[in-house]
C-alpha cells in the first residue's frame, strides 16, 4: 500500500507544467477565443512533441504507453493553464476507446493522434453535445440503439452550439448510422461507452483541480496586493476564511481524483462510483472557487478584461462536461442505497485491484 | 501507486479482528464521563493492553507492537468496525504519548509510556485557562523554580476527563518576565498533589466531561518538565499537530458514523426527502475523502515526510463532517429526533442525539475552526496577518 504518485510521475507533471507556463498565457488563450475554431494546430503539434495526445497510446502505435495516473496529473496542469486544446476528448477519451476497439481504426488513428496529426472527438448519451466535434478528423458517436459508430467529419452534420466558455467548443452532431460506420454494438458498445464516460469524467475532475488551485492562487495574490482601509484586503478574516474554505474543498477532492485514476487504470469494480465521487467533489471545489475568487476580486473580477474569468469559465465547463453533478451524485447515491457497495471502516481499498 | 495490502498487513488486520471479536464487550459501557463508566473504560484499556493492542504504533518496550502508521490505520479500522469502546486515555495515548516519544528523556519515556498504554495513568490536557482559549499564548498559570521543584499557581479549565484523570499535562509560565509564546514550559503534573483542586464541569449532555483545575503552591519535581524550560510552545505545537491531524481522529471513526447514517437512511428511505438522501451520499463521500487523504498523508510520512499546517485542513474537515452527519441523522429520525434513548417512543434513535451534542463541540476543541481558517489562510495561502 502506497497511496502516492511516484517521482517519475511528478517529474512528468512538472515538465508539462513548465511547458504550459511558457506556451499558454492568458493572452494566447484570448487570441484563440477570437479565432473560428478556437484551436491551434501549432500548439497541438507542440503538445504532441511533449507526448500529451499520445500519452495513453500504446507504444506499438508510437505512443507513450502510459496510464490514467499520469493522465490526471497532466490534465490538472492543462486546467491550471486554462489550456483549450482537445486534450480530454482526444487524449483521455478517444485514445483508449480506439485502443479497445482495435483493428483498422486503432491502426489508422492512434499513430496519427500520437504524432499530433489528428483530433478525435467522442459523443456520449450523458450529454446532447460533442466537444471539439468542429475540429475532429474522426468522430466516435453512439446512435439511438446504443451502438457505437466511427464517422469522419465530412460525413457528419456538425452544428456549433456557442457556450458560456469561449474555450469550450461544443456542437450537436447528426450522422447517418449504417453497417459501414458501426464500430461496436451490444454489450461491447455499452462497455466502451461506460468506459468513455468514466474517462471523460475523471479527466474533467483532474482539470477542475488545476483550475481550482489556480483560482485560489489568483485570489490570494490579489488579496495580498489590493488595499482598502489602509490594509491588504487579504488581512480581513472574511476574505481569509472564504479562501480557506475553498482550499479545504480542493484538498479533499484531490485524493478522490487520485484514487479514481487508480481505479480507472486498473478497471476496478467500483470504478464508476469512484469516478463520480471525484468529479462531484472536484467540480464543486472549482465552481465554489470561481465564486469565491470573484468575490475576493470585487468589481475588477467582474470585467471581461481581467483574466480571472478564464478560469471561472473553465470551472463551469468542467462541471458541465461528461455528466453534471446531479448525474454523478445520483450514481453514488444509487450504489449506496441499493447496498451494492461495501461500506464502513476497512472497505475503502477493498476490491480495487 | 499501490493500493493493495501486503500479506503482513492482511495478517495484522486478521489478528486485530480476531482479538477484537473475542474481547470487545457485548454490551456498551457506561459513558466514561461517569465514575462507573470511567472504571469500566479503564478495565477495557487494561485488557487491550494485556492483549498488546493498546497503542500499536509504539515500540514494544513501551507497551506497543512497533507497528507503522499504516498498520495503525488498519487497527483503527478494525477497532471501529468492532464497535469497541471509546478511548478514555485518548489525550494520553494519542497526544501526549507521541510528544513524549519526540521530546522526552529516556527516563521519561520509561516512566510514563507503559503506564499510559495500560491506562493505569489516565491523562488530562491542561492548556486552556479562563483567559487563554483561542489565544493560548495568554497563559497565566505560573511554575516558578524553587530548587529542584517547580511551584505551580493558577488555573486551568475545560480539561477533558479531568474529573477522573490521574495526571495532567499543561503549559505554565516559568519566566515571570516573559510574554506570549516565550517563557512557557510544558510540565507533567500528578493530580493528587497537595494544593490541587479539581472541580468537575457538566457538559451539554449533563455529564462531567471536563473539569477546571486549581493550583495553589503545588510542588512538582523538575524531572516532570517535558522539553526545554521556556520552550513549551514548540513542544505543545507538536501535540496540537497530532490532535488536529491523524492521531486523535482517525478516519475509521467517521466511516463508522457514515455507515450508520447510510443504514439509517436506507431504513427510512420511504419517508425522507430526496434531498436528504443526497446529503447522506455527500457525507459518505466526504468520509471516504478523509480516509483517502489520511492514507495519502501516511504514505508520505512513511516515505519520510513531515506533517505541517495541513493538519488545520483535517480539523475543519472532520469536525464539520461529523456535525453534518449527526444533524442529518436527527433529521431522518424526524419527530423522534428530540427523544432521549430511554423515552418509551424512542425506537431506533440510538445514540444519535448524544452524538450530535458531542459533534457540536468538534468545531470548538483542538483549536476552533476559525483559528484553523486563519492558519490555512496565513500559513498555506500566504495571506497577510
Ligand atoms: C468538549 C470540549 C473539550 C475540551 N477539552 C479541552 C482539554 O482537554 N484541554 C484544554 O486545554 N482545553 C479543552 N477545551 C477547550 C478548547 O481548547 C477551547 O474551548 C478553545 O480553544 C476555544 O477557546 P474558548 O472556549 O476560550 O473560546 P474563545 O477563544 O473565547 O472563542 C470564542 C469564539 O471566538 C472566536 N475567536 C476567537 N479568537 C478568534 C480569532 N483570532 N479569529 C476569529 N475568531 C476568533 C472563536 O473561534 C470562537 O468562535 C475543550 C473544549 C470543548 C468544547
Amino acid at each position: 500500500m502506497d497511496f502516492r504518485f511516484d517521482e517519475d510521475q511528478e517529474l512528468l507533471q512538472n515538465t508539462v507544467r513548465e511547458f504550459l507556463q511558457t506556451e499558454v498565457t492568458p493572452g494566447s488563450v484570448r487570441t484563440l477565443w477570437e479565432t473560428e475554431t478556437g484551436r491551434s494546430p501549432e500548439l497541438w503539434k507542440q503538445l504532441a512533441e511533449i507526448g500529451l495526445p499520445g500519452l495513453l497510446v500504446p507504444e506499438q502505435h508510437d505512443g507513450m504507453g502510459m496510464g490514467e495516473e499520469e493522465m490526471v496529473l497532466l490534465i490538472e496542469e492543462a486546467g491550471r493553464a486554462a489550456l483549450a486544446e482537445p486534450v480530454i476528448a482526444t487524449a483521455a477519451v478517444a485514445v483508449p476507446l480506439l485502443a479497445e476497439l482495435g483493428g483498422a481504426l486503432a491502426n489508422e488513428w492512434l499513430p496519427k493522434i500520437a504524432a499530433g496529426e489528428a483530433v478525435v472527438a467522442v459523443g456520449h448519451p450523458v450529454s446532447p453535445f460533442v466537444e471539439d466535434a468542429h475540429v475532429a478528423d474522426l468522430l466516435l458517436l453512439p446512435d439511438g440503439t446504443g451502438a457505437l459508430h466511427a464517422v469522419t467529419r465530412d460525413a457528419a452534420d456538425v452544428t456549433a452550439q456557442p457556450s458560456n466558455d469561449p474555450s469550450r467548443r461544443i456542437a450537436t452532431v447528426e450522422f447517418d448510422a449504417s453497417e459501414s460506420t458501426r464500430a461496436a454494438h451490444g454489450d461491447e458498445a455499452s462497455r466502451l461507452l461506460a468506459a468513455a464516460l468514466d474517462r471523460g469524467a475523471l479527466a474533467c475532475a483532474a482539470g477542475a483541480l488545476g483550475v481550482c488551485d489556480r483560482l485560489i492562487g489568483l485570489a490570494a495574490e490579489y488579496a495580498g496586493e489590493r488595499k482598502q482601509f489602509g490594509k491588504p484586503i487579504g488581512s480581513f478574516q472574511a476574505v481569509k476564511h472564504m479562501l480557506a474554505n475553498v482550499k479545504v474543498k480542493l484538498e479533499y477532492a484531490r485524493p478522490l481524483v487520485q484514487r479514481a485514476a487508480h481505479s480507472v487504470a486498473n478497471d476496478a469494480s467500483a470504478r464508476d462510483v469512484h469516478v463520480s465521487m471525484a468529479k462531484l467533489a472536484a467540480c464543486e471545489a472549482a465552481t465554489s472557487g470561481a465564486k469565491v475568487a470573484l468575490q475576493a476580486h470585487g468589481a475588477i473580477g467582474y470585467t471581461w478584461e481581467q483574466d480571472l474569468h478564464l478560469w471561472m469559465r473553465r470551472a463551469w465547463s468542467f462541471d458541465h462536461a461528461w455528466g453534471r453533478s446531479p448525474f454523478h451524485l445520483g450514481r453514488v447515491r444509487e450504489a449506496l442505497f441499493t447496498g451494492a457497495l461495501p461500506i464502513g471502516p476497512g472497505t475503502t481499498f477493498r476490491g480495487d485491484a | 501507486m499501490d493500493l493493495d495490502y501486503s500479506k503482513d498487513q492482511q495478517t495484522f488486520r486478521a489478528d486485530a479482528r480476531e482479538w477484537l471479536q473475542q474481547n470487545v464487550p457485548a454490551t456498551a459501557l457506561e459513558s466514561f464521563d461517569t465514575a462507573e463508566g470511567a472504571k469500566q473504560h479503564r478495565e477495557w484499556e487494561a485488557r487491550l493492553n494485556a492483549g498488546g493492542w493498546a497503542m500499536v504504533p509504539w515500540p514494544v518496550e513501551y507497551g506497543g507492537r512497533g507497528a507503522n502508521l499504516l498498520e495503525w490505520l488498519i487497527f483503527e479500522e478494525e477497532y471501529y468496525r468492532a464497535g469497541a469502546p471509546k478511548r478514555i486515555n485518548q489525550n494520553g495515548i494519542f497526544l501526549l504519548g507521541p510528544t513524549i516519544m519526540e521530546y522526552g528523556t529516556p527516563e521519561q519515556k520509561a516512566r510514563f509510556l507503559p503506564k499510559m498504554a495500560s491506562s493505569e495513568e489516565v491523562w488530562a490536557q491542561g492548556w486552556s485557562e479562563p483567559n487563554a482559549g483561542s489565544d493560548m499564548a495568554n497563559i497565566q498559570a505560573t511554575a516558578f523554580r524553587d530548587g529542584d521543584h517547580f511551584v505551580l499557581n493558577g488555573q486551568k479549565t475545560w480539561a477533558s476527563r479531568g474529573a477522573f484523570a490521574d495526571w495532567l499535562f499543561g503549559m505554565f509560565r516559568t519566566d515571570p518576565e516573559s510574554e506570549r509564546h516565550r517563557g512557557l514550559t510544558f510540565i507533567l503534573v500528578p493530580l493528587d498533589l497537595p494544593g490541587i483542586t479539581v472541580r468537575p464541569i457538566e457538559q451539554l449532555d449533563g455529564l462531567a466531561g471536563f473539569a477546571e483545575v486549581f493550583f495553589d503552591d503545588v510542588r512538582v519535581p523538575v524531572e516532570h518538565q517535558l522539553g526545554e524550560q521556556g520552550k513549551g510552545w514548540s513542544v505543545a505545537m507538536a501535540t496540537a499537530g497530532f490532535e488536529r491531524g491523524l492521531m486523535l481522529r482517525s478516519p475509521a471513526r467517521f466511516q463508522a458514523t457514515a455507515k450508520r447514517l447510510v443504514e439509517l437512511a436506507r431504513l427510512h428511505v420511504d419517508s425522507i426527502e430526496p434531498s436528504v438522501r443526497d446529503e447522506v451520499t455527500r457525507c459518505w463521500i466526504a468520509a471516504e475523502a478523509y480516509t483517502l487523504d489520511t492514507h495519502r498523508t501516511v504514505s508520505r510520512l512513511l516515505a519520510d515526510g513531515k506533517i505541517g499546517a495541513e493538519a488545520s485542513l483535517n480539523k475543519i474537515f472532520w469536525s464539520e463532517l461529523d456535525l453534518r452527519m449527526h444533524e442529518l441523522a436527527l433529521e431522518i429520525l424526524g419527530d423522534r429526533g428530540e427523544l432521549r434513548p430511554e423515552a418509551p417512543a424512542a425506537g431506533d434513535v440510538g445514540s444519535w442525539l448524544d452524538g450530535y451534542l458531542f459533534a457540536l463541540s468538534g468545531p470548538i476543541y483542538a483549536g476552533t475552526n476559525e483559528i484553523q481558517r486563519n492558519i490555512i489562510a496565513e500559513r498555506i495561502l500566504g495571506l497577510p496577518r
